[in-house]
């Protein structure tokens, strides 16, 4: 049994705001269910006694002091940016969302 | 669309109740952003203060500061809040540019800090609002619509964004929801906002102005028929002042019950506040769900606060603000209304030091709540950042005490000290504005003034002792307002006595 439908993928898509065909809806489920699948067989092995791991080191409390740090120059910001106008970021307007 | 004939807020109130819930938004005052090192000034030119953590850039790795961790353990335990003694931060994933990464760092199901409480002084009573949670996340970037007429997203066709607020430390302090309240809803929404406020101040973890966007909040209400079930709620943002925070709720309690009388139901949606009707508005509601897909942040490790460091934050809490200001209340000698604008201005504090300087309670008010309270509204910086110190207000105050300066004199010289011209005594004495005390030019002028006015001088010789005040005038303006006008009247009747 595929351990994801159609309809998630294309609520997926609609959630990462990309545009899937049909015909691609049905191949990435398909990659999708082998990817999890897999993921899957973590569980066949996973025991009572073992909480669910979120980090990897046995690590807790990192903390930073709160000092100023040196930051990118505009120019260095922008680079990477796919349009910009006034020192900022340019990108479409977004349709779906009132801020 | 049909218009609904609006009852009249008694009437909605005496039909419904309304249970309200809120959600406050604090910004806190770190030097540095929540998980990089980048400055988080107001105001700087976009995109000058981001760095590859805060914009997402691969590779970047976000390392908690620990005063924005310290901060919102402190709003937690003021807030009467459980402290978690192990959380982590979560990814809350979302497409909109404001944030770089496509995710915002919050917390989820495991806030910092749980179930707390705030008493509120409500008309002399007191009620309690239930704390669900206080967490700690980061703020968004800064867009910008262009391209359409109202500059507003409808109609916009591209947006420009400024990343400077993004990753700034937000704390999100939440209300269990409030009932009973009855027709007093509106006034415990802005009493628990004012107080959460005074709380937050009092602590010193933020400036918590909500003009300016470093405190936020938005209402939840809803009406149900007594004894019935709670109702649909509507969450109403941009809710920007005080005032509004009332007034939001009061409209919305008689809207929702409009709708109600005519057999309607509510839609759970988010509405916009307008700050010129003091209605709201409803904002586009969602086809689907949020679906945000929270799951643990990997690239930060867990937080589990040392239990010993919680108890020395909790040991070093500040007196509470109602507590505090009760007792400065008395102290001063002044009314509840007059401390409130005290506390509005942000003058607590200054009026403390200045009489800790040696001036007394009602000097020290009088020119932090005037004279300086209104140059800091005309230039639009805090009072405690006006160009006065506390020590200099005390130092002004005493040379008035003494004799030394009359009022008007003493506003000059506060002009030069606000100007950065020195202390008041240095400014006194630079500008040459002390007042005249030399007996005998005083006296001259008083000679002066009388043989200019024989009628006056007349009257007061046959004990119309009123009309001295023109001659006072006659007076002051010959010494340019330097004289003592006490001074200078005792001195006529002297002269014009016998």
């Amino acid at each position: 049994m595929s351990a994801i439908s159609r309809e998630e993928v294309a609520h997926l898509a609609r959630l990462s705001r990309l545009a899937v065909t049909e015909e691609e809806l049905d191949r990435f489920a398909g990659q999708l269910d082998v990817i999890l699948q897999s993921v899957a067989r973590v569980g066949e092995v996973t025991a009572e006694d073992i909480p669910p791991t979120s980090h990897s080191v046995p690590l807790t409390n990192v903390y930073r002091d709160d000092v100023v740090q040196p930051c990118l120059t505009p120019d260095e910001v922008l680079a990477g940016a796919p349009d910009q106008a006034e020192g900022r970021f340019r990108v479409p307007r977004i349709l779906d969302e009132e801020e | 669309m049909t218009t609904i004939a609006l009852p009249s807020y008694d009437d909605a109130i005496g039909r419904y109740e309304p249970v309200i819930g809120l959600e406050t938004h604090v910004e806190l005052g770190t030097n540095t952003k929540m998980f990089c090192g980048c400055p988080t000034g107001f105001g700087a030119e976009p995109n000058t203060q981001v760095c590859p953590v805060c914009l997402g850039l691969p590779g970047s790795l976000p390392v908690a500061n620990r005063a924005g961790i310290e901060a919102t353990i402190r709003i937690g335990l003021a807030l009467n809040c459980d402290i978690a003694s192990w959380c982590r931060m979560a990814r809350k994933n979302y497409f909109y540019p404001d944030m770089p990464k496509n995710f915002q760092t919050s917390q989820y199901d495991e806030p910092l800090c749980t179930d707390g409480y705030v008493d509120v002084d409500v008309d002399g009573e007191t009620v309690r609002v239930g704390i669900e949670r206080v967490h700690l996340e980061e703020d968004t970037g800064k867009t910008l619509h262009v391209g359409g007429a109202t500059g507003r997203i409808h109609g916009a066709t591209e947006s420009l964004v400024d990343y400077n607020r993004a990753g700034i430390p937000l704390v999100e302090i939440v209300t269990k929801p409030v009932t009973g309240t009855g027709a007093r809803a509106p006034e415990v929404a802005r009493a628990y906002v004012t107080e959460l406020r005074d709380i937050i101040r009092s602590l010193g973890v933020s400036d918590v102005r909500m003009e300016q966007g470093s405190l936020r909040c938005d209402v939840n209400t809803s009406l149900n028929l007594p004894g019935a079930e709670w109702g649909t709620r509507t969450e109403t943002k941009n809710v920007n002042s005080l005032r509004s925070v009332e007034r939001a709720v009061r409209s919305e309690i008689i809207r929702q019950a409009a709708l109600l009388d005519g057999g309607g139901s509510i839609l759970q949606e988010t509405r916009h506040f307008q700050e010129d009707t003091g209605d709201t508005r409803s904002g586009r509601s969602k086809e689907t769900a949020t679906d945000y897909r929270y799951f643990p942040e990997p690239d930060l490790v867990p937080i589990a606060p040392d239990p010993e460091w919680v108890a020395r934050l909790r040991a070093e809490l500040p007196e509470k603000p109602s507590v505090r200001y009760a007792r400065l209340r008395e102290a001063w000698g002044i009314g509840e209304l007059d401390m409130q604008s005290v506390v509005n201005a942000g003058a607590v504090e200054l009026i403390e030091r200045t009489i800790a300087a040696g001036a007394s309670p009602a000097g020290a008010r009088k020119w932090w709540m005037g004279e300086l309270a209104r140059r800091a509204n005309e230039t639009g910086t805090d009072l405690a950042d006006v160009g006065a110190t506390p020590a200099q207000v005390a130092e002004l105050q005493h040379l008035v005490d003494t004799g030394k300066l009359n009022d008007k004199l003493a506003r000059a010289v506060l002009e030069g000290v606000v100007a950065g011209e020195g202390d008041p005594t240095a400014v006194m004495d630079a500008r040459g504005l002390g007042v005249v005390s030399d007996s005998g030019a005083l006296t001259a002028a008083v000679d002066e003034a009388i043989a200019a006015n024989p009628d006056i001088a007349a009257k007061i010789r046959d004990g119309k002792v009123a009309a001295a005040g023109a001659l006072v005038g006659s007076v002051m303006k010959a010494t340019r307002g330097q004289a003592d006008a006490k001074a200078v009247r005792e001195l006529i009747l002297e002269r014009l006595s016998g």
